[in-house]
């Protein structure tokens, strides 16, 4: 890999400097608020269920450093990183994880359901491939209205056992939308492997529609930037939509209670990715070979999110609870 | 069912203009597509067959195959297209053929369109109009002729709308698609082609949440619901021969529901017969019924009473399936023992 990335001819080189610690930063961001998340969780500060998207960083960074602020983005239970990516703030994060009325959705919607209409978060869905019809809808109407914006349809390999998926890739490859759905094949339906679940090959599903499918490392955050950033300026053209493949692995369990996981992945492969394939290690030690970056540097990034980050979980912490009369606005507009 | 109605209680205003109710509906897209730009049309065959009941004929010479739009077979796949467009800008009407498919689309209704608003803090809409059919005696049997209003009564944050006439339907529907939130309208199949009635020729729009009395009385009120609102006004014509004042509630929209309106009608009348074509059990009927026993009940002279679809899959053979949805008489033999006359 080192020796490969140190050719003149490596493509990441294409991507400006600027860019390069960009994505650097916005993963570690990813990390640094996942990990807070994981022990705000353990000492029983957050109510609900918590999916980390540590592991998976290089997906959500990669595909939305490529989009503009207007364009949309849909996401999942697993859906942070996807938030966060697109622009949103940790502050408002943390106070909606919390179900503070400080929150991105006043308390009301929690981890699985960030929306923001400021950075064209459509919503994380708690309804696996629940969103595939919002994004397409998305696209649809960005295609009506001719105002040029890019939607991006992110979710996991389970959600290939959803019909709405199919009836989606039908219509937007029919009608040329510009909608890129994003598959983060992390390899595990919840417990289960999804070989067990997904019969045949996956890219050859889209490819069935006529769909342009492009199956790629996802914890290679430049590959991942530079195969979106082509994909998306392809769509937002009016040349149709695009499934990218992104192979990903998720470092924790399905949630964060999910700590027994011998039965249905080994810790030999756990241990593998973390120490083998990590997206944030792999892109550090490329920007330090190329000459981006020195240790000092990236860990300065580090340090500065981290501060940003601590401050970011206090003010969720010390924020108010919404007023239980707040329960019965919001349900019609 | 009753012979062609041709008339409504509904006060005719200045009305000039007699059509029936597939033209209502019609006549209401159309004038808001002209209004608006972003109101578009999504359904299979809506474009030049008009959907199956032909009750969109013309729509699309006018307004262009970019916004009378043929779908796939797939109401899963366009009323979720139809969610995410009505949350960017666009206010899409969802043409599901036979409600029956609505069990296909209920995760779209229910768990996006729905309660997308709320999730979001108030933060993002979605002004998507569901159309849908209702209404059995079509011989289409179990998955073709159910009445499913009560479904989408049940989900916080839907509104449902269930019109019987075509002043209300046209007045309805604009309604409908100026809300900005998810609109269920269900037109009743029988009705396209069995009532016609009075319409202004000037421009209106009946606000979601009103009821209507349809007709006057003094001895029982008799709550009606779509198809269910002339089968009353047949009953309450045969009753008033036999000296019963019956009066006719339309609540005309299951949600947001008028409570005072029906309440204070069962007060005048102290009893009341519920009809709805759809199942009883757990039902648009029990709900209505509920409110009224609730509001009315110290005025009541005994319970409310249902009638209601029969319990069953509706079947195909005409006798079997004329069996299962409440008929005039049995509502004039109700309200009869009802009146001890």
């Amino acid at each position: 890999m080192t020796t490969a990335t140190k050719m003149a001819t490596d493509p990441g080189l294409k991507i400006g400097k600027e860019k390069l610690l960009r994505l650097y930063q916005q993963m570690v961001a990813i990390r640094l608020f996942e990990e807070r998340v994981n022990d705000l969780y353990t000492r029983a500060l957050m109510p609900g269920l918590a999916h980390l998207y540590i592991g998976e960083e290089a997906i959500a960074v990669g595909v939305c450093e490529a989009l503009r602020p207007d364009d949309y983005i849909t996401s999942t239970h697993r859906g942070h990183g996807h938030c966060l990516a697109k622009g949103a703030t940790p502050d408002l994060m943390f106070a909606e994880l919390l179900g503070k009325e400080a929150g991105y959705c006043k308390g009301k919607g929690g981890s699985m359901h960030i929306a923001d209409p400021t950075t064209g978060n459509l919503g994380a869905n708690a309804i696996v491939c629940g969103s595939a019809g919002i994004a397409t809808g998305a696209a649809y109407a960005s295609k009506y209205l001719k105002n040029g914006r890019v939607a991006v349809c992110f979710f996991g390999e389970g959600a290939l056992g959803q019909g709405i998926l199919y009836e989606e890739m039908n219509l937007a490859q029919l009608w040329k939308l510009p909608v890129i759905f994003v598959c983060e094949n992390n390899s595990y339906n919840e417990y289960t492997h999804f070989k067990e679940a997904t019969a045949g090959d996956v890219a050859a599903r889209p490819e069935a529609f006529g769909i342009a499918t492009h199956t790629i490392d996802g914890q290679d955050v430049r590959l991942v930037h530079q195969t979106a950033s082509h994909y998306i300026e392809r769509a937002r053209r009016g040349e149709g939509p695009a499934f990218l493949q992104c192979l990903t692995y998720r470092y924790h369990g399905h949630h964060v209670g999910d700590i027994a996981r011998a039965y249905y992945r080994p810790k030999t492969e756990e241990q593998e990715w973390v120490t083998q394939k990590d997206p944030i290690t792999l892109h550090g030690q490329w920007l330090m070979d190329n000459g981006m970056a020195d240790r000092a540097a990236l860990d300065a990034i580090q340090e500065k999110l981290v501060t940003e980050m601590d401050a970011a979980v206090e003010f969720a912490v010390n924020a108010s609870y919404p007023d239980p009369s707040r329960v019965t606005e919001d349900i019609y507009a | 069912m009753p012979e062609a109605a041709t008339a409504t209680a509904t006060p005719a205003r200045d009305a000039t203009k007699e059509i029936g109710f597939g033209d209502a509906v019609r006549e209401a897209i159309a004038e808001e597509m002209r209004r608006d730009p972003t109101v578009v049309l999504l359904g299979e065959d809506v474009a030049e067959a008009g959907t199956t009941f032909k009750v969109l004929k013309g729509l699309v010479e006018e307004f262009g195959p970019s916004r009378i739009i043929d779908t796939p077979i797939s109401e899963v796949g366009f009323t979720g297209l139809g969610v995410g467009a009505a949350m960017t800008g666009m206010r899409p009407i969802v043409d599901i053929m036979f409600g029956d498919f609505l069990m296909l689309v209920m995760d779209q209704i229910g768990n996006q369109a729905a309660k997308i608003h709320y999730m979001s803090g108030g933060k993002w809409n979605v002004p998507i109009v569901i159309r849908a059919t209702m209404g059995a005696t079509r011989r289409s049997a179990a998955q073709h002729s159910q009445s499913l209003h009560a479904w989408p009564s049940h989900i916080p944050g839907l509104k449902v709308v269930v019109p019987s006439t075509p002043h209300d339907a046209k007045g309805l529907f604009k309604a409908a698609v100026r809300d900005n939130n998810p609109v269920v309208f269900f037109e009743d199949k029988i009705s396209y082609t069995k009532v016609k009635g009075l319409v202004p020729t000037e421009e209106y729009v009946i606000p979601l949440g009103v009821a209507d009395v349809k007709r006057q009385g003094t001895d029982i009120t008799f709550v009606a619901t779509s198809s269910m609102v002339q089968v009353a006004l047949g009953a309450a014509a045969m009753l008033e021969e036999v000296g019963i004042s019956a009066e006719v509630v339309d609540p005309r929209t299951t949600w947001p529901l008028d409570e005072e309106t029906l309440i204070n009608s069962v007060k005048k009348t102290s009893r009341c017969i519920v009809m709805d074509e759809g199942y009883g059990r757990y039902s648009v009927a029990a709900e209505l019924a509920s409110v009224v026993q609730e509001g009315a009940f110290y005025d009541l002279d005994g319970p409310v009473r249902r009638l209601c679809a029969m319990h069953v899959p509706i079947p195909f053979s005409p006798s079997l399936e004329d069996a299962t949805v409440p008929t005039e008489r049995q509502a004039f033999d109700l309200a009869r023992q009802m009146c001890n006359r």
